[in-house]
C-alpha cells in the first residue's frame, strides 16, 4: 500500500507513532554532541519487545525510521517502558532528520506524535558530521 | 585548591544554586555537591571550539576575533532578512544586546522557548497561568503531578530541591506524605516513583486534560468509561486526590508541548489547573528546559513587548508566533541569513529546516562545537557563561538568579561578542549613509 | 560647566511656597544654583515651569509587571511605535515596554518614578527592568508584610529585631521602603485564602494589623526617609472604607522623627467603598477624606480611574482571583515563597457600568475633598486604575468643573445618586496639581532631602515647561499641555522639546541602607539562615542584589535610633 504525501512516496510498513524526548546522558552531552557517548545515547530507537520481534531485529541491529519526511538510520534499543506501537528517539539531530518543520501555524514542529515506519536495514549509522553533510548542497 | 561555594548551575531551568567545587590551576576539578550528572558534566568542562574561524571553500579556517567580527557585521549588514536565533544558554546581559542588535537589523528575533515552551506561552496569552515559585511547592504542596515530563532525566534535581522528595515547612516529612502523580506515554524513570501512573495513548493529553477538568467540575457523568487508554476508575480517584490536595502543583514538559494539540494542550493543563483551584489551591507550572530559556522570554518582553518570534524590519516589534518563529521563517526559506547563539538548531530543529540553514550565511557563537558549526560560516568560540563569566538568569519559576564566575576565560563573553558585531553593523550602515 | 537658564517661565514650586511666580532658573551642571555666566538659555515665554514630577506609586518593573506584558500581547500591539535615531522601540498601552515608559513619562514632564511593589527574591527582575528604563529615576519598594520573619518577630513582639530584618532587605533588595500589600491575606492565599485586618492568620499567629503597627514602628526605628507605603486589607470589597480608616487609626499613637505621615495609604479609591455588595455599592470618599482632613499622620495617593481597558496587577493575590472571578478574563498568579504573592488580570473600566462609574467618581472624590493637597497624590496605581498616561485627564478634570460635569453626563446615571462628584465644586489650582505631583509626593518619600520635587538652590535640575499659560482654562487645551511638555529638563539636560523626546540619558535609581547595632543583626541572622537553610530555593550568598543590577546608584543612609 502507497500512500502520498507532501514530500514523496513512502512504503508503509510496520507503522508505528514516533516520539522524541530528552534523556540523562543525552542532557550530559548537549554541550558535547561531537562525542562517543552522545552517539551511542542519541542515534537510538526505543522499542518494546514486541515490536522488536515482528521486525526480526535485535538490540543493536540497524533500523531505517521513515516518516512521511524523511529517513534515517539508527540503532535499535529494547526498552520495556514503551508501549507496543511506540518508538522513542531521544531528541536530537538523528530524530530530527524524520521531523516535518511544517508547524501548522503553532511556531512548534510536531516532536512527537509522528507517523512513521520502520524496517530491518543493514545500512550504517551516519556518524553527527555524516549526518550533517546531508543537508549541504 | 579552593572550595567554591553557592555556585550556580547553567544547565537546566532549574538552576540550582547550592553547588560547591574545586577549583585549581584555573580549572574546575571536582564537583563536590549539589549538582546532578548532567550540571557536573557542564561544570567540568568539554571539548571547546578552539579558535574563531571562518568558511573558506567549504572548510572553517581559524581567523583573529577581528577578522570574524568584520565578516559576521557584513554579513548581517547585507541581509535583508537575518534571524537572530537562540538566546537560552546564555545571560540576559547578552540578551540584551542581541535585542538591539536586531533593532539595528531590522532581523527577526526568536529563542528556543519557539521550539519547546512557546505553545505554553500561547496559552498563558489566552487563558493566563496560575502559578507560584519552586520554595512554595517545597513548602506547601502535598500532591504533586508530572505531566509530560521526566524529570528524573531531565530535571535531575528538580524532586529533590522543589518538589516530590523534598522537604519543606509544612512538608516536613517529605514524600512519605505527599503523592506523586504522573501522566505519560511510557514508562519512565519518573513513573517508576509515581503513586499514581496514568500511561496514556500518545496525543491523547487533550482528552484526559478535559475529562479531569469535567470531573473537577462536578460532570463526572459525561465522562466515558475510558479516556485516552485511561480508565474512568482512574481519572475519578486522580480527580479526588487532586480535590483532598492542601497544596496542588501541576508541572508539565515538552510531552504536551510537542505533540498535536500543542498550545491546546497547555490551555486544557490551565483550565484544569483552574477546575482545581475551585476545590484547593492549586498551581501549575512550565518545566522549562535551558537554563535561562525564561530570561530571554523576560528581556524580549520587557524590552519589545513580546517574548519570542519578534519582527523588527518596521523598526517597531511585529510579534506573530507560528508565521516569524525560527522554524517557519526557515522552511519557507525566509531568511537569507542567521546568527544563532547559546543554542544548537543543528541537533534541534527539524531536518527540514535544517535544510535551509545549511544554504544561508550562518554566524555562531558558542562555546562548543556541535552540529551548527557543521554548517557555520563565521564561527565564534565564547566564554562558559557559569564557569568563566557572570550575570543574570531567570530560573523556571522566573526568579532571577546569577552565575558565578569560576575560572577566568581565555575567550570572551557572548555580550562582548555581540557589542562587537553590533559596533561594527553601526559602522556599516553608517558608512552607507544609512 | 553645562550651565542652562530657563527665563521667563511662571514658576509653580510649591516646596519652597513659590506659587505662579514669574521667575528665572539656574542649572549648572545638574543641579539648581543662585546664578549662572554663560547659560544655554530656554525662553519659557511666560508658559508654567515646575520641578520634575515624582511619582509616588506605578508598577513599571519587575516580574509582574513583564507577566502582564507577556500574557497580554493585544495590550503590547496597542502602543507599537518605531524606533528613531534617539528612541528605541514602543510599546503597549497599560503594559509599555520599558524604553516606552521612560519616553511617556519624561514627555509628561515626570523624572522620578517610584515602583510600587517589589518581591524581594525577586528584586534583581525589578532592578534589571529599571535600568531598562531611560530618563527617569527610579527606586523600588520592596514588600516586607507577608515574610515569615516579619510575622514572626511581629508574634514575638521583638520590634528591634525586626527593624534589623527590615534594615537587611533593604540593604539587600537596594530597595527604598517599607510595603504593605493585603498583610496576613498574601500569606493566606498560599492556601487559597485570605482575611481581614483583624483576623488571626494561622501557624504564625499574628493579626494583618499587629503586622501593619509592627512594621510601622521598624520604619520609624530606622528613620527610612518614607513612610510605611500601605497597600490595606480587603481592596475592592464593598464596605472597605472602615477597614481603611481603622488601619489609620493603627498608627496614629506611632512617632516619627521626620517631618512626614507614618503612614502612606495607596490607591485609596480601592479602599474608599460602602456598601455591603456590588448591588448597593456606594462612594465612602467623603469618610475617608473626613478622616484625612482631622488627622495629619496620614497621607493618601488617590489610585484614580481612567475609563478603558486596563491590566490590574498587585502583590494581593487573593484579590485578583476575586477579580477574575467576576470577569472570567485570564489571570496570572504568582506566589513567592516566604514573602509574597501576586496576581494579574485584564480588566475594562465602563462608564456604562455603575460600579466602574462609581470607582471613577470616587478617586477624583478624594482628590477634591480632602482640604490640605500635602495629603494627597495624584496617581492611578498604574496600571491598576488605569494607565499613567491618563494623569493629564485627572489633572483637568480636577482643574475644571465644567469638563467633570460633561463627563458625568456620559456615564451611567447612578453616579447622580451613589456617587459625590456632581455635587463638588471645588476646583485646583495650579499650585496645587504641582503639590499633588511634585512637592507632596517628593516630601512623602523624603526626597525632597535629596534634590527631588522642588527648585530651590541645590535641587536637581529636573524641570517640565508645559505649553499653557498659567491663565488656562480651557480643559482640552491643559490635558494637552500636560501630556507632551514644551520642555522636559534631566539634571539640566533637555531630554524632552516640543513634545518629542531628544535625549535619553540614564536614570539613577536610590535606595536606603539603614544601618543597625551588629548584635542585632547577628541575632536576626541566626534565624534568617534557618529560613533558607530549610525553606527558600535560593541560598543566603546567592540572594542579595549585587551591586551590578544598580550602575546609578544614590545610595541614602540612615542609622536606627537606640
Amino acid at each position: 500500500m502507497f500512500v502520498c504525501t507532501r514530500y514523496k512516496w513512502i512504503k508503509m510498513g510496520t507503522k508505528v507513532n514516533l516520539i522524541s524526548g530528552r534523556t540523562t546522558v543525552q542532557g550530559r552531552n548537549l554541550d558535547s554532541k561531537l562525542s562517543e557517548e552522545y552517539f551511542d545515547e542519541v542515534a537510538r530507537c526505543d522499542l518494546n519487545k514486541a515490536d522488536l520481534e515482528k521486525l526480526g531485529v535485535a538490540a543493536d541491529e540497524s533500523v531505517k525510521v521513515n516518516t512521511s519526511y524523511g529517513e534515517v538510520i539508527v540503532k535499535a534499543k529494547e526498552d520495556g517502558g514503551t508501549p507496543e506501537g511506540i518508538a522513542f528517539m531521544p531528541m536530537g539531530p538523528w530524530a530530527n532528520a524524520v521531523v516535518s518543520g511544517d508547524t501548522h501555524g503553532a511556531g512548534m514542529p510536531v516532536y512527537k506524535g509522528i507517523d512513521a515506519e520502520i524496517e530491518k536495514t543493514g545500512e550504517k549509522v551516519l556518524h553527527v558530521k555524516e549526518l550533517m553533510q546531508t543537508y549541504m548542497g | 585548591m579552593v572550595e567554591v561555594t553557592d555556585v550556580v548551575c547553567s544547565l537546566c531551568g532549574c538552576v540550582c544554586d547550592d553547588i560547591v567545587v574545586e577549583v585549581e590551576d584555573n580549572k574546575v576539578t571536582k564537583v563536590k555537591r549539589g549538582a546532578c550528572s548532567v550540571g557536573k558534566s557542564k561544570l567540568m568542562g568539554h571539548n571547546r571550539i578552539k579558535s574563531p574561524a571562518i568558511r573558506v571553500n567549504g572548510e572553517l579556517k581559524d581567523c583573529s576575533y577581528d577578522e570574524a567580527i568584520k565578516k559576521a557585521a557584513e554579513i548581517l549588514a547585507a541581509s535583508r532578512r537575518p534571524l537572530l536565533y537562540g538566546w537560552s544558554s546564555t545571560v540576559c546581559e547578552a540578551d540584551k544586546v542581541g535585542v538591539e542588535l536586531a533593532e539595528e537589523l531590522g532581523a527577526v528575533i526568536d529563542n528556543t522557548a519557539s521550539v519547546c515552551h512557546g505553545p505554553s506561552v500561547l496559552a498563558i496569552q489566552d487563558v493566563g497561568l496560575p502559578s507560584c515559585t519552586l520554595g512554595e511547592v517545597k513548602n506547601r504542596a502535598d500532591v504533586i503531578i508530572y505531566w509530560g515530563a521526566n524529570p528524573a532525566e531531565a530535571h535531575a534535581n528538580h524532586m529533590k530541591r522543589y518538589s516530590y522528595v523534598s522537604k519543606g515547612f509544612w512538608t516536613e516529612e517529605g514524600k512519605k506524605a505527599k503523592k506523586l502523580v504522573v501522566v505519560d506515554v511510557r514508562a519512565t524513570k519518573t513513573s517508576k516513583m509515581a503513586d499514581v501512573f496514568l500511561q496514556i495513548e500518545q496525543g491523547k493529553d487533550y482528552l484526559v486534560f478535559s475529562a479531569l477538568r469535567a470531573i473537577l467540575y462536578g460532570h463526572a457523568d459525561v465522562v466515558p468509561d475510558e479516556v485516552g487508554g485511561v480508565s474512568k476508575k482512574d481519572l475519578l480517584e486522580t480527580a479526588e486526590m487532586m480535590k483532598g490536595a492542601k497544596f496542588g502543583a501541576t508541572f508539565f514538559g515538552m510531552g504536551v508541548t510537542h505533540t498535536g494539540a500543542r498550545q491546546n494542550n497547555i490551555v486544557n493543563a490551565i483550565q484544569m489547573t483552574r477546575a482545581a483551584h475551585t476545590h484547593t489551591k492549586f498551581t501549575i507550572t512550565p518545566m522549562r528546559g535551558h537554563y535561562n530559556v525564561a530570561g530571554i522570554n523576560q528581556v524580549c518582553t520587557w524590552e519589545t513587548g513580546f517574548p519570542f518570534a519578534v519582527d523588527l524590519t518596521r523598526g517597531y516589534a511585529w510579534y506573530n508566533p507560528g508565521e516569524l518563529s525560527a522554524t517557519d521563517l526557515l522552511i519557507r526559506q525566509e531568511c537569507d541569513a542567521a546568527l544563532i547563539i547559546a543554542s544548537d538548531p543543528g541537533a534541534h530543529f527539524p531536518g527540514e529546516s535544517i535544510k535551509h540553514l545549511a544554504k544561508i550565511p550562518v554566524i555562531q557563537i558558542d562555546p562548543f562545537p556541535n552540529p551548527t558549526t557543521e554548517f557555520a560560516d563565521v564561527v565564534f568560540p565564547a566564554a562558559v557563561s557559569g564557569v568563566e563569566a557572570e550575570g543574570n538568569v531567570y530560573r523556571m519559576d522566573n526568579i532571577p538568579i546569577r552565575l558565578r564566575k569560576l575560572i577566568d576565560s581565555e575567550y570572551p563573553e557572548d555580550e562582548a561578542i555581540l557589542k562587537r558585531i553590533l559596533d561594527e553593523v553601526r559602522a556599516i550602515k553608517e558608512k552607507e549613509g544609512n | 560647566m553645562a550651565e542652562v537658564l530657563i527665563k521667563n517661565g511662571v514658576v509653580y514650586d510649591p516646596l519652597n511656597g513659590v506659587k505662579g511666580e514669574k521667575k528665572d532658573i539656574c542649572i549648572r551642571d545638574g543641579k539648581v544654583v543662585e546664578s549662572v555666566t554663560n547659560p544655554k538659555v530656554i525662553d519659557a515665554e511666560g508658559r508654567v515651569v515646575m520641578p520634575g514630577g515624582v511619582d509616588i506609586h506605578s508598577h513599571i518593573a519587575g516580574g509582574k509587571v513583564n507577566s502582564g506584558r507577556l500574557f497580554r500581547p493585544e495590550d503590547g500591539r496597542k502602543g507599537l511605535e518605531a524606533k528613531t535615531k534617539v528612541c528605541r522601540m514602543q510599546s503597549g498601552y497599560s503594559v509599555p515596554n520599558t524604553f516606552a515608559i521612560g519616553y511617556r513619562y519624561a514627555k509628561m514632564g515626570y523624572t522620578f518614578v517610584m515602583e510600587a511593589a517589589m518581591p524581594p527574591l525577586a528584586a534583581r527582575h525589578t532592578h534589571e527592568e529599571l535600568v531598562d528604563i531611560p530618563i527617569l529615576d527610579n527606586a523600588a519598594l520592596p514588600l516586607l508584610d507577608n515574610n515569615w520573619m516579619t510575622m514572626e518577630y511581629v508574634n514575638g513582639g521583638d520590634m528591634d529585631l525586626l527593624a534589623a530584618y527590615v534594615a537587611w532587605i533593604m540593604k539587600a533588595t537596594k530597595g527604598f521602603g517599607v510595603k504593605i500589600v493585603n498583610p496576613g491575606g498574601t500569606e493566606m492565599w498560599g492556601w487559597g485564602k485570605n482575611c481581614s485586618l483583624n483576623d488571626t492568620v494561622p501557624t504564625f499567629d499574628v493579626t494583618p494589623a499587629e503586622i501593619i503597627k509592627g512594621l510601622a514602628e521598624a520604619n520609624e526605628k530606622l528613620e527610612m526617609p518614607h513612610s510605611i507605603h500601605v497597600h490595606t486589607n480587603m481592596l475592592g470589597h464593598p464596605g472597605n472604607f472602615e477597614i481603611t480608616k481603622e488601619t489609620y487609626d493603627l498608627v496614629k499613637g506611632v512617632n516619627t522623627v521626620k517631618d512626614r505621615q507614618v503612614m502612606h495609604t495607596t490607591h485609596t479609591q480601592f479602599h474608599s467603598y460602602g456598601g455591603t455588595n456590588w448591588g448597593d455599592f456606594e462612594s465612602k470618599a467623603d469618610a475617608i477624606a473626613g478622616y484625612i482632613n482631622q488627622n495629619d499622620h496620614a497621607t493618601i495617593d488617590i489610585g484614580s480611574v481612567i475609563l478603558g481597558d486596563t491590566t490590574t496587577m498587585t502583590a494581593d493575590g487573593p484579590m485578583e482571583y476575586s477579580l477574575y472571578q467576576i470577569t472570567g478574563r485570564k489571570w496570572t498568579n504568582h506566589d513567592v515563597e516566604l514573602e509574597t504573592g501576586s496576581g494579574i488580570t485584564p480588566f475594562l473600566y465602563s462608564g456604562k457600568s455603575p460600579v466602574n462609574t462609581i470607582q471613577w467618581a470616587i478617586g477624583m472624590e478624594l482628590a477634591l475633598l480632602v482640604e490640605d493637597p500635602w495629603k494627597i497624590a495624584l496617581t492611578t496605581d498604574h496600571p491598576n486604575a488605569g494607565p499613567f498616561i491618563g494623569y493629564p485627564i485627572l489633572i483637568s478634570m480636577l482643574m475644571s468643573k465644567k469638563r467633570r460635569e460633561e463627563s458625568s453626563a456620559d456615564m451611567h446615571k447612578v453616579i447622580y445618586d451613589k456617587a459625590l462628584l456632581p455635587s463638588i465644586d471645588r476646583e485646583y489650582d495650579l499650585n496645587e496639581i504641582a503639590i499633588i505631583t511634585r512637592g507632596m509626593t517628593a516630601k512623602a518619600l523624603g526626597l525632597h532631602e535629596h534634590g527631588k520635587g522642588h527648585l530651590g538652590v541645590g535641587a536637581d535640575g529636573d524641570v517640565a515647561i508645559y505649553d499653557m499659560s498659567p491663565e488656562e482654562t480651557d480643559a482640552g487645551k491643559i490635558q494637552k499641555a500636560f501630556l507632551n511638555t514644551k520642555y522636559t529638563i534631566k539634571d539640566g539636560q533637555i531630554v524632552v522639546k516640543d513634545g518629542e523626546v531628544v535625549a535619553t540619558p540614564d536614570g539613577k535609581t536610590y535606595f536606603v541602607t539603614p544601618e543597625c547595632d551588629d548584635k542585632l543583626t547577628d541575632e536576626m541572622m541566626v534565624k534568617l539562615k534557618d529560613k533558607f537553610d530549610h525553606y527558600y530555593t535560593v541560598t543566603l550568598n546567592n540572594y542579595p542584589v549585587q551591586d551590578a543590577y544598580v550602575p546609578n546608584p544614590y545610595e541614602i543612609k540612615t542609622q536606627m535610633r537606640g
